[in-house]
């Protein structure tokens, strides 16, 4: 069953993609679309069968992958809590991505090919999150990024989208080059890459330092922060987010599905897989925590100055991203997680509204030019209310009412607060930036709402300057069945937008209902481990808000399931639940508990006036602060600063080498030089005197060659 | 087994295939269409029966056993002797040069000029290629070895583009010098350990025949010549120029073959025979396949030619092999072996998917293309996965050898491994970067608008290929488990890092 539910996307991509001829667009759509939700049935199966059927964490081997002198990584599907609810996640979102895509993509030509890539997508997704060892999940990890690249760049007409997507998979590719350099060190420093033998030796040997001559460094430290970076890449934290906005040129269901809900949340999942190696390296983990939290907030600052629909939603993925981040970093897992796993769907339905507006308003992404969109997209608008409600959390304090970002993000935000509270490094600097942050969040979110939906219809003056350069999912979409309705009173200032079909908004309902219900309903499993929940796929012993109660229901370490049987978890009590929330866990103030409340609701607060009762303030605000304006809408200048150092630099450094190391030094003085002797002796004169810059370079080269050489050899072989 | 000499037969069936052509051609009046269509069919025919021949003698073959099978030894007299065998590692390579061969025919199908002693040429390097991978005697590999130099100097120069003679001269004055050098320390090694056999001067230098002083000096000598071939940093020049002037087919075995011969040498004579000496120089190599690695692929970036891009991709991907022979781990060398597999299959065909649209539109120029997608979605999705495979994307052959050689150099040198998985990053740059450029966008030329998608000559050519870069790259324990035997009797001797893990 488990590999059915890997492998059905994978054939249903091969064959759709190779018979597009033989299939048709319809049935390609149907085949990728029936696998993903036979996949998405079997999860569901599996997480039921596990939580509460006395299912049992397992691992199928289906081959041996490589196996090397004890390097050693196999095909297989690994089943366990973190996996089981990845696997929900995945199929589930990605189905009704798939769904939706019936509506969004309808008149696009090429839509064979863009369901073959989304459910090849799913795939590498799956294959990422049921790995048994570092080397298939890197597989994943790569697969995941090549669909993505694909994705962004599937309108491959568009240069921007093009460049997009290979800015998107470069950026990645630094971050696997962490992650690479983490699995090389990992295997050398415990002879293993299969996550149970890697983290048992971890435990074993807490102490084990890696010897780099120059300076000496713990090992665990060491491979979990180049771990950490390829999450980084992955998952658009600070330094690394550059490619996460500009991804928003792939089609939008694209967005929802790998650039809101999954992919990037894999960052996320990678760490609380390896959160046994994180408990045991701090200075990592701090690294983690400090990174999400300036994430979470450099994210939403950024947020506040967009005004493409889609890329306020994408900066607010990125600073979500950084609030799972330093939840992890701060021994949260099991938050970390749970907003991964409510944000799934609150992200995504705000992803797949959004593209319901775009697609209603005919291409158009700049909410300049939006305004009045509620009254003819009545159940997009709900759609995104809910959305909005659930991102930024609200709900009451102490009390189980609220959308499903209330119980996630107040879970990962008092983590911090106690976690700073009992020394964590950085715990108190991220409870802050999670404040902080969390007004911003409830400011642009609101924000958004306002412009898009509210007011007068502001038309753009030049609508029609090259046609659908933005989104232009469906050339033409809105003759036929849409254009007879909603199209009637322009003159209330309603945008002569239109509402999406069916197939369109049968995903968000149901994604709403996800954000609605998924935080009140899970949250005991994620964040109290009821019903005996984790099992041990996550280190609970340091979470902050529920530790568990006693040593009993601590696994010894993280658990290792045999081949195919499960490990033995602890039998789930009442009695010892019932003491545990006796205990109840750790106390929080109660000005904690209710600072996120507050700040969110200033935000909204502050956005009324700003944006709902004022159709210009928000514009004369950002002339104002012109300045601070284009610092913000311009991300801090990370893109100028980054094409100026690295695109340039590579250039530069290209042409040196070739045309100067090549051409110049190596053939001028090697073949060409041989055979014309006598100019060869008069470029040796001069030399000297030519004060071109790559001479005087290459020779640096030469002798950073022989004096990195002489300093290996002189140190004899590492070791 | 049989006394039949399978491995002798496979080795000359080419060289008989050429004769014939010779004979025919001969024996018929002026060239004509039809008499050339008819060599093709010849050339075509003999390389499919060598590899026939091939795979009957892999049936034959005890994959398990180490040391040298298939063994042929008949005295010459004078202290020569015809000796050949192959282990593992020999037979893998001669199988890459076989199964390639008929791809290369067919891609030279549009070939018009003098097509056969194009054909003949062709051939004979066959016969060559395999014998320099099957010889067991030292004079009797360096004949071969350096005997392949002259039909590939001979393709280039006179089917080559416009400046063939200049890169011809390139390509011989690099490697000739070189091969002075090996042929003087094979001289002298074949003096003092009175043999010119292979196992046998293994066993006499690791017994300790050579001192280290010695060493040094063999090493260099066989080093001038193998770093030549890999062709690694800074001896490289020779081999972007060679690239682009040769014509599609001598590109694809130059790739996946001739350059394949310096590892190749690397593992069979400098490893096992002066293991003091490479000890010794490990860092230098380390050193110079990291520069290899950043530098050339720093280069690729900002080629306007298509071949010259990918002849600098392929010195940095020939960094990791260096990188990962003299590493000396299990790993490393399993991934330096499977990386020139896995180089042979990639490079081959993306060489192979620059003739293809060279043949319609006579340009390697980047600029000249853009959008094929549009015209050509099956070449678009051909080139990507060869794209990818390049750029070492899990689930193609490229990602096993490149991890491989890094998780073997991590213990040895941590530093060197980190400089070069930067190469992870930098072909990622340059290889979408061209992929871009060919493939994506509107089409802005319009002699593009016309251009064909694959014929069926085409799908021939490649569809071998992709099933083997998916196939190694899923399941790469078939030729890794085929290799280890060969790696482990070199390793054994050469256990300088025995205790590195």
């Amino acid at each position: 069953m488990e590999p059915v539910l890997l492998l059905a996307p994978l054939f249903a991509a091969a064959i759709a993609g190779l018979g597009q001829r033989f299939l048709g667009d319809r049935g390609a759509m149907a085949l990728t679309t029936g696998a993903v939700g036979l996949s998405l049935a079997l999860s569901l199966y599996t997480f039921a069968d596990y939580v509460w059927l006395g299912g049992e964490a397992r691992v199928i081997e289906l081959f041996k992958f490589i196996d090397v002198g004890g390097f050693k990584s196999t095909w297989s599907v690994r089943i366990d809590t973190l996996s089981a609810i990845m696997l929900v996640v995945v199929t589930s979102v990605s189905f009704l991505v798939h769904v939706y895509s019936w509506g969004y993509m309808a008149e696009d030509p090429h839509r064979a090919r863009f369901f073959s890539y989304l459910s090849f997508f799913t795939f590498a997704m799956l294959a990422l999150v049921t790995a048994n060892d570092f080397l298939q999940m890197f597989f994943g990890w790569e697969g995941v990024g090549v669909a993505s690249y694909l994705l962004i760049g599937f309108w491959y007409d568009k240069r921007s989208a093009n460049d997009a997507a290979i800015k998107a998979f470069v950026v990645n590719r630094v971050g696997d080059f962490g992650f690479a350099l983490g699995i090389m060190a990992c295997f050398f420093a415990y002879g293993s890459i299969r996550f149970d033998e890697v983290f048992a030796s971890a435990a074993a040997n807490p102490g084990l330092v890696f010897d780099f001559r120059i300076f000496q460094v713990p090992a665990i430290e060491t491979i979990a922060a180049l771990l950490f970076i390829g999450a980084m890449g992955k998952s658009a934290q600070f330094f690394l987010h550059v490619w996460l906005p500009d991804a928003m040129e792939g089609p939008t269901p694209v967005s929802a599905l790998i650039h809101a809900a999954t992919m990037v949340t894999a960052g996320v999942f990678m760490v609380c897989r390896c959160s046994s190696l994180y408990e045991l390296a701090p200075y990592a983990a701090a690294f983690v925590t400090i990174t999400g939290a300036v994430t979470a907030l450099f994210a939403a600052t950024v947020g506040l100055a967009q005004n493409d629909i889609k890329r306020v939603v994408a900066y607010s993925t990125c600073s979500q991203l950084g609030y799972m981040f330093f939840a992890a970093g701060v021994g949260a897992y099991g938050a970390a997680m749970f907003h991964l796993f409510t944000h799934a769907f609150f992200k995504a339905l705000l992803f797949l509204g959004s593209g319901s507006v775009i697609h209603g308003l005919h291409h158009e992404q700049d909410m300049r030019f939006m305004g009045g969109v509620r009254g003819p997209m009545m159940f997009t608008w709900a759609m995104m209310l809910i959305g909005t409600l659930a991102l930024t959390g609200v709900g009451i304090p102490g009390t189980q009412f609220g959308f499903a970002g209330f119980f996630s993000k107040d879970a990962i935000i008092e983590s911090a607060f106690l976690a700073g509270e009992s020394g964590r490094m950085f715990g108190q600097i991220a409870f802050w930036c999670a404040i902080a942050a969390a007004f911003l969040t409830s400011f642009y979110s609101w924000r958004l709402m306002f412009m898009a939906f509210e007011g007068k219809f502001r038309p753009n003056p030049d609508a029609h300057h090259d046609g659908h350069a933005h989104d232009d999912h469906a050339k033409g979409a809105h003759q036929g069945a849409h254009d007879d309705h909603h199209h009637a009173k322009p003159a209330s200032g309603a945008a002569p937008a239109h509402e999406s079909p069916p197939v369109m908004l049968a995903p968000l309902a149901i994604l709403a209902a996800g954000a609605v219900f998924a935080g009140v309903i899970f949250a005991p499993y994620f964040l109290k481990d009821e019903h005996n929940f984790w099992r041990g796929a996550i280190e609970r012993r340091h979470d902050p808000l529920h530790p568990p109660a006693t040593a009993a229901q601590e696994p010894a370490h993280y658990a290792a399931p045999a081949a195919v049987h499960g490990a033995a978890a602890g039998d789930y009590t009442p009695a010892a639940a019932e003491a545990h929330e006796a205990e109840g866990g750790h106390h929080v103030p109660t000005w904690v508990l209710w600072a996120p409340f507050v700040v969110t609701l200033t935000g909204f607060l502050l956005a009324l006036p700003i944006y709902f009762f004022s159709q210009t303030m928000g514009a004369a605000i950002a002339r104002t602060f012109a300045p601070v304006n284009a610092f913000l809408s311009r991300k801090w200048y990370f893109d100028e600063l980054y094409a100026a150092v690295f695109v340039k630099g590579a250039r530069a450094l290209g042409d040196l080498f070739w045309k100067g190391g090549d051409k110049k030094i190596i053939d001028g003085f090697g073949p060409d030089g041989f055979a014309w002797m006598s100019k060869f002796t008069a470029r040796m004169m001069r030399l000297s005197q030519t004060g071109y810059v790559y001479h005087y370079s290459f020779f640096m080269l030469v002798a950073v060659a022989v004096i990195g050489a002489y300093a290996i050899w002189q140190g004899g072989a590492f070791q | 087994m049989t006394g039949l000499p399978l491995l002798s037969l496979m080795t000359f069936l080419p060289a008989a295939g050429a004769l014939f052509i010779l004979a025919a051609r001969w024996s018929s009046g002026p060239a004509h269409p039809g008499h050339d269509n008819g060599v093709k069919w010849i050339a075509l025919v003999t390389t499919l029966i060598t590899l026939a021949l091939n795979l009957v003698a892999l049936s034959q073959f005890d994959a398990a056993a180490p040391g040298f099978q298939l063994v042929e030894r008949v005295a010459w007299g004078a202290g020569l002797e015809y000796h050949m065998g192959v282990d593992q590692l020999a037979m893998a390579l001669i199988l890459l040069t076989n199964a390639l061969m008929p791809i290369c025919i067919l891609a030279s199908w549009s070939i018009e000029k003098q097509v056969s002693a194009y054909m003949t040429l062709f051939l004979v390097l066959q016969t060559l290629m395999q014998g320099v991978f099957a010889a067991m005697d030292i004079v009797l590999f360096y004949v071969f070895f350096e005997a392949g130099l002259i039909p590939m100097f001979i393709l280039i120069g006179v089917w080559g583009g416009k400046n063939r003679v200049y890169a011809a001269f390139k390509f011989f004055l690099y490697t000739l010098l070189g091969s002075v050098l090996m042929l003087v320390a094979l001289i002298a090694m074949a003096i003092m350990a009175k043999t010119t056999s292979i196992p046998d001067l293994t066993a006499f230098a690791q017994a300790g025949g050579f001192s280290k002083g010695l060493q040094i000096w063999f090493w260099l000598a066989f080093f001038a010549s193998f770093a030549v071939k890999m062709p690694m940093w800074p001896v490289h020049t020779w081999l972007p120029d060679a690239h682009v002037e040769a014509p599609t087919a001598a590109s694809v075995i130059l790739a996946a073959v001739l350059l394949k011969m310096g590892g190749y040498g690397f593992l069979r004579f400098s490893l096992p025979m002066f293991p003091d000496a490479s000890a010794a120089f490990t860092p230098l190599v380390f050193v110079l396949s990291v520069i290899a690695i950043v530098y050339a692929s720093l280069v690729a970036f900002r080629q306007t030619d298509i071949k010259k891009l990918i002849a600098y991709s392929s010195v940095a991907h020939m960094g990791f092999v260096t990188m990962g022979i003299f590493a000396g781990t299990e790993q490393a060398v399993q991934g330096a072996v499977f990386q020139m597999l896995s180089h042979g299959v990639i490079s081959g065909a993306l060489f192979l998917a620059v003739g293809v649209i060279y043949d319609r539109m006579h340009t390697r120029e980047i600029a000249f293309y853009g959008g094929l997608v549009h015209r050509m979605p099956v070449y678009a999705a051909i080139f990507l996965l060869f794209t990818m495979g390049n750029v070492g994307l899990p689930g193609t052959s490229g990602f096993v050898g490149e991890i491989l050689t890094m998780v073997g150099t991590f213990p040895v040198n941590a530093w060197v491994t980190a400089g070069a998985a930067t190469g992870v990053i930098l072909s990622a740059v340059y290889a979408l970067t061209l992929y871009r450029k060919v493939a994506f966008g509107k089409i802005e030329n319009p002699q593009l608008v016309t251009i064909a998608d694959l014929n069926a000559r085409e799908w021939v050519m490649f569809v071998p290929l992709v099933i083997a870069t998916l196939v190694l790259g899923f399941a790469p324990m078939i030729a890794l488990d085929f290799t280890r035997p060969a790696v482990a009797a070199i390793l054994a001797g050469y256990d300088v890092f025995a205790s590195a893990h």
